[in-house]
């Protein structure tokens, strides 16, 4: 399952490997029994239906959801707690001050990470294509832009891995090509990346693997967003 | 385990009667209160019971914070209970026998009052327990029980400023008991204690299942996919 | 700790400025507490001798409920956008979130406390017997007393179904000390009968005890899911 390519530079150590995750909500099971390995300077594409526990998954990974049984272990850590500076988390609700400006919930996130440089905050907005100088609040904002600030918010403080969570949804095509594109050249900085997506076709030829859930599980793994289409259906 | 449960239930029944017929009957009448008094082997051997299950309560809490041990969360669930069912019958039993003593149903004294606040604490333990989302409920109940042990000095010395009216303790104060009454009420209290224990076992056992049957659902269900919807 | 500061003070300023942009809370809040007042006054109508008698826990019955309103919408705004989510992947300490909470309803519920008290004032026509400047620690210490648990168990009823109901139920039998305290404190004060030093120091007691079990459990309510 865990097909680590030898042959790629940075996968002598894995950035994060998950180890049988299981995580039951009362008698609800979300993850059956997780094992994966995601190694740096590559993006991740984590796909399946709604219900697949791609959510709940890239939530133990966060160290939000504690798993019932199973490890997980970032950057050879088994506390995620302990290496949560590392990590950039983009949730599907946007996790901002609606009635705040841009720059202020930037700056407010950046002090959480002990960040004091507001030079920082406004390099992050450029970033993302956005104006620093814009005075809205962030409730104000459309989707998309919404989205890029989101994002903003999930890069100040440079982490090594992004945990995304539908980072594209209700996003015009323009500017989802747009944070791709942005996303590809984090990769290319030697950042991990998970996204997860419904979109699939969107990281087409930007992911360099994805990754397939159902049911709880990880089903299988591909280079491109179409070999799972092909696969004979379980059901 | 399974046939030492009705033995045990027996010789609590046997215990049981025969403290009811040594606090009723044999048990000599106090001077001046009369027969009213025989309400305080029921009392206070409740409130010791409730006093000593409320304390496990604590201890477990606290284990589980440590250990987040489920059986753990279990002795507390059980204990928490069967306290709030001691703690009741004194509750009762008190202004039952104040009143014709007193002359009073309620005051406002230290033993007394201490009482029903630690009672209205384990309530609200309990609710707190019915009402939290499922995964979350021992840790929840844990800090509350952590909380609430918190409280009770503060309670108890707050309603000591406010006032006390209420006969001096048992044991270690300075009243004095007839050796007689002393032995029914730890004889009661004996009777009580293994009342107290058969119920938090069976009320263990119960809770412990059902964990055991919710685990069991949850992992036929990662046998069989597609099974939980 | 200056660490803890920093975050704290942002976290705070955070608070006041976007209730100060929304003005939500203190608002309902007011009204509720002048109806509050307003409802008590008509309930009540004694003599000034009898007033003093009364008055400690009138008010503070009266306090106590403005502030469950106060306290009922400490974490609203973390919910909506998931942002405690943002929080809670960051480094940042979570007795800071919760001292910043604290503070935050400190500050609301002390504005409240000095909107309300001259009413009373007026309607019972209060005038302290006592060392009325020893209404102010009392105050002080008192509001904080609610506050801080009251911050603490909000959160915890987060997790819970029916969350604002809770929060009353799980705050006033843990309460019930300070209450106690702060109201007896109070009442000896107006009537200048006796000296309230003992309240003063068993709610500085009930202070220190919560606010130190309050910082060392929160992390535990915040990160359990």
């Amino acid at each position: 399952m865990t097909d680590t390519d030898a042959t790629h530079p940075s996968s002598l150590s894995p950035v994060i490997s998950v180890n049988n995750l299981v995580k039951y909500f009362g008698r609800f099971v979300a993850l059956r029994g997780v094992s994966a390995v995601f190694d740096a300077g590559r993006m991740y594409a984590l796909i399946g239906d709604n219900g697949a526990g791609k959510t709940t998954f890239l939530r133990a990974l966060a160290g939000l959801t504690k798993p019932t049984r199973g490890s997980i272990s970032v950057l050879g850590n088994l506390d995620i707690h302990s290496v949560c500076r590392y990590f950039g988390y983009m949730a599907h609700p946007s996790l901002l001050y609606d009635e705040m400006s841009g720059v202020e919930n930037l700056r407010y996130f950046s002090r959480l990470y002990g960040i004091r440089n507001d030079q920082r905050c406004a390099e992050v907005i450029r970033l993302v294509g956005l104006d620093p100088q814009l005075a809205r609040p962030v409730g104000q904002y459309s989707q998309g832009m919404r989205q890029r600030m989101s994002l903003a918010r999930v890069v100040i403080h440079d982490p090594k891995v992004l945990l995304l969570d539908e980072p594209f949804s209700n996003v015009d095509v323009s500017s989802a090509r747009e944070i791709v594109e942005l996303l590809a050249q984090m990769r290319d900085s030697g950042k991990t990346i998970v996204v997860v997506t419904h979109q699939a076709q969107l990281l087409e030829g930007a992911a360099d693997e994805f990754v397939w859930m159902r049911e709880g599980q990880i089903v299988s793994r591909t280079s491109d967003s179409q070999s799972s289409r092909r696969e004979p259906e379980e059901r | 385990m399974k046939r030492v449960f009705p033995i045990l239930g027996i010789l609590t029944a046997a215990l049981l009667s025969y403290a009811l017929y040594e606090a009723l009957i044999a048990a000599p009448t106090e001077q001046t209160m009369g027969n009213v008094q025989r309400i305080f082997y029921y009392h206070v051997a409740s409130a010791w019971t409730a006093f000593l299950l409320f304390f496990i309560n604590f201890g477990a809490s606290v284990a589980y914070l440590i250990r987040r041990n489920p059986i753990a969360d279990a002795i507390a669930v059980t204990t928490a209970e069967v306290g709030v069912v001691f703690c009741t019958v004194v509750l009762v039993t008190g202004p039952l026998w104040a009143r014709p003593v007193w002359g009073i149903w309620w005051t406002w004294d230290v033993r007394l009052t201490s009482t029903l606040v630690l009672w209205l604490i384990y309530v609200s333990y309990l609710m707190l327990r019915r009402f939290s989302s499922s995964g979350q409920t021992p840790l929840l109940a844990a800090v509350l029980a952590v909380f609430g042990a918190l409280d009770v000095p503060l309670v108890y010395f707050s309603i000591w400023f406010f006032r006390t009216q209420h006969p001096q303790p048992v044991i270690g104060g300075g009243g004095s008991i007839d050796p007689r009454m002393m032995h029914v009420l730890l004889l009661n209290w004996a009777a009580f204690l293994c009342f107290a224990f058969l119920v938090c076992w069976s009320r263990y056992r119960l809770e412990r299942l059902q964990k055991d049957v919710e685990e069991a659902q949850a992992l036929e269900s990662m046998v069989q996919p597609g099974g939980t919807r | 700790m200056s660490r803890l500061a920093a975050i704290t003070g942002a976290a705070l300023a955070k608070d006041l400025r976007l209730e100060w942009r929304s003005k939500d809370a203190i608002n309902a809040m007011l009204f509720f507490a002048l109806l509050v007042v307003v409802i008590f006054s008509f309930s009540f109508n004694p003599t000034a001798e009898e007033s003093r008698q009364i008055a400690g826990g009138l008010i503070w019955v009266a306090f106590l409920f403005a502030a469950v309103v106060a306290l009922n919408q400490t974490w609203a705004r973390e919910l909506r956008n998931q942002v405690l989510d943002a929080y809670r992947v960051s480094p940042a300490p979570a007795s800071a979130l919760f001292l910043s909470k604290a503070l935050g309803n400190f500050i609301f519920v002390s504005v409240l406390e000095a909107l309300m008290a001259p009413l009373f004032i007026i309607f019972y026509s209060l005038r302290a017997l006592g060392p009325t400047w020893q209404l102010i620690p009392v105050s002080a210490l008192g509001t904080w007393a609610i506050v801080v648990n009251g911050t603490f168990f909000a959160a915890m009823s987060l997790r819970t179904r029916s969350r604002e109901i809770m929060l009353p139920l799980l705050l006033f039998p843990i309460s019930i000390p300070a209450l106690l305290a702060t109201v007896n404190a109070t009442t000896l004060i107006l009537t200048g009968e006796a000296s309230a030093k003992v309240w003063i120091v068993l709610l500085l007691a009930y202070d220190v005890v919560f606010t130190t079990g309050c910082l060392l459990l929160f992390e535990i309510v915040l990160h359990a899911e």
